[in-house]
């Protein structure tokens, strides 16, 4: 049987995600315990979160996150780390070993900054230095793959229901000011650790739920830029284009939602003229990264988290609020169970983006 | 001479029965097939001069008439078929060139029937368009390759010159000239009905005309005919021809028994004079010639409307759209080998060009991987025969398609193939005021709009079954077709998978 990567495989979903605006830190336990609670919309082949804030201590280094098959990979991939990072910290992630999660890979993590002759001769800024030196790990070390990459935050994923993915990992060590969970139905045995979600580049981690059906067309436009689909994913081919909106193009949050979750024509007509021009300007200029089909995301970021549906809204997704804390989740039963008694819960509309923002990054800004 | 007789190869059936000797048959037939014998009381015909338009028989009262394929044959050599030997023998009496009419009629491939198309079955649901939004809009030009902010940090609008269209389809050249005032004037007023473009082809606007310049995509062509500033202004884009699908490598043919009073004027040539433009644009023997002529025209209309390169599908075709691509065009239009034709040489049009699938796929493929597909837009014609055609070009990278053949269709052509004899029986392919008159205008817009319309609810339909909404979500994305019978090596040029993969 085809692995992920060399076979599309559509998937069903639960999404999950917490922010506390003003920074507090929220333990990986909260997470794991409402993502458990949509158990049946998973199916045991895929598990995963995304922790905001957890490497306080290392806030300034990016924290690589690896599968390996074997020592041989780990060995190249290491000698590849030496030769264009300064490796801080490199150790195995700790975790509860468990007969709910096998085949396990080797699971390293290190803590790197680009070498400073190597990012200088790259004439590369250092976000792209870092991106284009994963995407080379995971494309040509065999047997070696980087699934987090971005500083200050961490994903920790596995083949297994999330809780157990979340227990394995000891998710209760870590503490931060967002996370985000996913819980995988996938209509085939992916068997392979890195094909579970979240799918990380650099700080921004997605989750989704849904199966695109513009999937084709949003690859091989964004393949032009320089990015590389290899898990043929619906997940990766959203962070790259988020990535590219938001890192490369330079786009806001709001704006790159107007592209992906493009609002109909009918609706733009009917716009102020400025807003009817800018919002014109977006589909037109990028009409090949329009995702249509069902989807609800969640993209974590440094600094918040942002929930987007599909414009028709083909998924369920609903956002709960109590004091500074948000939750986004597929469905209410897994903010209640942490949070019974909320402030605010409502359901977004399609294409509406509902960003969340460290109340620190909007008064730095 | 006795060698050079050949049999007819349709012959028109009369039910005396059913004949009431009405003559209408008689009037009808510009190609004078039919006639009365006063002496007999009977219709008499000549099987030799019918061209099977079945204009007779549409306008047969006592469905008299019928025309059917002759059983008269030479003997059966499956080398030597009976078509070759006709033609050498009008060949061996004339030394004339053979010529004909409309698309490539041969036995190759058509991939478009060799593709088969998805649908949504649990795992994402299928959307219904007479419930929610689908979206069949199109801007057809280049895209910026970087978003830029104003100091206030606002997107600035650096998008170069759009097209709007309403439906995914346009109609592609066809000169006055070519086709009679009664055909322009009904592709025009459809045009702007539908909120898409009709095309001047290379012969001119006619002054009648200029009032659908928003519909309108003016041609220019080696011959130049009808050229000049105002024309330029006229429409909403500029198409310079360098080939077409029918006849690649030559340029295009008039004959003089079509260029009467009105022609003339707008062509600006002599009355009754050939109108045969030049293989090549004399001011065009290369890439950088091109590039020229894009930015002469471009700064003849003050950089507001886009630049249309059209080429006729050959072999090397990805290069040079990739050549094109750099050259300024904003749209390249790829006309396939099955695009139809007022006049060709036969060998031209039955040997030389490949089939637009295939030089579709090529060239969306190559565009990308050197990432200047978003640099222009790719508008596909040669032969789309039906919604589904249009949808499988879109998803195999194509943002619009050009009808002509169809178009002509719809306002009564019945694909005879005598474009070039100028006696069109339906008022379409002629220029002789008597059978002009007989298409209406009026009612030619109308199923023009009919034919676009039914087609855009029909490719409403198919995407709604893919779970698509919008039509962009539908360009390039070729998940959506398998292949059907085909070998590894043409899925591989498609770029598609086969069906059960």
């Amino acid at each position: 049987m085809l692995k992920e990567g060399q076979v599309r495989i559509p998937s069903g979903c639960a999404i999950s995600g917490i922010i506390s605006k003003s920074g507090k830190k929220i333990n990986g336990e909260r997470i794991v315990k409402s993502i458990a609670t949509m158990h049946d919309r998973s199916n045991g082949l895929g598990g995963g979160f995304a922790g905001y804030g957890i490497y306080p201590q290392y806030k300034d280094l990016y924290a690589f996150h690896v599968f390996y098959d074997g020592n041989s990979a780990r060995e190249e991939c290491e000698r590849f780390l030496d030769r264009h990072f300064d490796i801080i910290n490199l150790s195995k992630i700790p975790v509860r070993p468990s007969s709910k999660i096998t085949a396990e890979p080797l699971i390293w993590r290190y803590f790197v900054n680009p070498l400073p002759t190597k990012l200088t001769d790259s004439h590369l800024d250092e976000k792209e230095f870092v991106s284009r030196s994963v995407i080379r790990i995971n494309s040509q070390i065999d047997g070696a793959y980087v699934f987090s990459c971005g500083k200050n935050m961490g994903v920790f994923k596995a083949v297994g229901y999330p809780e157990d993915v979340g227990d394995y990992f000891r998710l209760e060590e870590y503490d931060g000011y967002a996370w985000t969970a996913h819980g995988r139905y996938p209509t085939n045995t992916p068997g392979w650790w890195g094909g579970a979600h979240p799918f990380a580049m650099l700080d921004y981690s997605i989750v989704h739920n849904g199966e695109i059906s513009s999937y084709d067309a949003n690859r091989r436009d964004i393949e032009m830029y320089g990015y590389k689909c290899t898990l043929q994913t619906d997940t990766e081919v959203i962070t790259y284009i988020i990535d590219y909106l938001l890192r490369k193009q330079k786009l806001s949050l709001k704006d790159a939602a107007s592209v992906i979750a493009a609002p109909f024509w009918s609706t733009i007509e009917n716009q102020p003229k400025a807003q009817r021009e800018k919002l014109t300007y977006l589909r037109s200029a990028f009409p090949g990264l329009l995702i249509t089909g069902p989807f609800s995301i969640i993209l974590g970021f440094e600094g918040g988290l942002m929930a987007l549906n599909d414009r028709l809204k083909l998924r369920s997704m609903v956002i709960g609020e109590k004091d500074d804390m948000v939750y986004m989740a597929s469905e209410e039963c897994a903010i209640r169970i942490i949070e019974p008694e909320l402030d605010k819960l409502w359901s977004p509309r399609g294409g509406e983006p509902v960003i969340v923002t460290l109340d620190s990054m909007k008064s730095s800004k | 001479m006795a060698i050079d007789f050949l049999y007819p190869e349709y012959e028109i059936k009369r039910d005396r029965d059913k004949c009431i000797c009405c003559r209408v048959c008689e009037r009808q037939c510009a190609n004078e097939a039919h006639w009365y014998d006063p002496e007999l009381q009977m219709m008499m015909c000549d099987s030799a001069k019918c061209v099977n338009c079945h204009r007779c028989v549409a306008l047969c009262p006592t469905r008299a008439l019928k025309i059917v394929k002759t059983d008269h044959t030479f003997k059966e050599n499956a080398n030597w078929t009976g078509e070759h030997i006709a033609e050498i023998y009008r060949q061996a009496g004339t030394g004339g060139v053979l010529l004909s009419s409309m698309g490539n009629p041969k036995k190759y491939p058509i991939y478009w029937d060799k593709m088969l198309i998805n649908a949504s079955q649990v795992t994402n649901p299928p959307i219904d368009p007479l419930r929610e939004p689908m979206e069949t809009k199109v801007f057809l030009g280049a895209k910026p390759g970087k978003v830029e902010f104003n100091s206030k940090g606002e997107i600035k609008n650096n998008l170069p010159p759009q097209l709007k269209l309403e439906v995914p389809i346009m109609f592609s050249a066809m000169s006055y000239g070519s086709i009679s005032y009664n055909a322009h004037e009904s592709l025009a007023r459809a045009a702007r009905e539908l909120g898409t473009f009709y095309n001047t082809g290379e012969g001119g606007l006619h002054e009648d005309f200029y009032k659908y310049g928003a519909n309108t995509i003016v041609q220019v062509a080696s011959g130049r005919f009808g050229v000049h500033k105002d024309y330029l202004n006229a429409g909403a884009a500029i198409e310079i021809k360098m080939g077409q699908g029918a006849k690649p490598g030559i340029g295009g043919h008039l004959p003089g028994i079509k260029v009467r009073e009105d022609i003339s004027r707008t062509r600006m040539i002599p009355e009754g004079s050939d109108a045969i433009s030049p293989a090549p644009h004399h001011d065009i023997y290369s890439i950088e010639d091109l590039r020229q002529l894009v930015y002469s025209l471009k700064e003849a209309s003050d950089y507001k409307k886009p630049v249309i390169v059209k080429i006729a599908a050959v072999h090397n075709v990805a290069a040079i759209a990739s050549g094109i691509a750099r050259g300024g065009a904003d749209i390249i239009a790829i006309d396939g080998y099955r695009g139809g034709t007022g006049a060709a040489p036969t060998r031209i049009r039955d040997n030389v060009g490949i089939p637009i699938e295939l030089a579709l796929a090529a060239v969306d493929q190559r565009l990308r991987e050197e990432g200047i597909r978003n640099n222009v837009s790719i508008v596909v014609g040669g032969s789309i025969r039906s919604s589904a055609d249009v949808v499988k070009a879109i998803a195999l990278g194509a943002d619009a398609v050009y009808i002509a053949t169809s178009a002509l269709m719809a306002l009564g052509c019945h694909l005879c193939r005598s474009c070039q004899k100028g006696n069109c029986n339906w008022g379409i392919a002629t220029q002789r005021p008597e059978l002009v008159r007989r298409l209406n205008p009026d009612i030619g817009y109308k199923r023009l709009v009919n034919l676009v319309t039914a087609w855009n609810h029909e490719i409403k339909e198919i995407m709604g079954g893919m779970g698509i909404n919008s039509i962009e979500s539908l360009r390039g994305n070729r998940l959506m077709l398998r292949g059907i019978g085909l070998t590894e090596k043409e899925l591989s040029i498609l770029g598609i998978k086969h069906a059960g993969e």
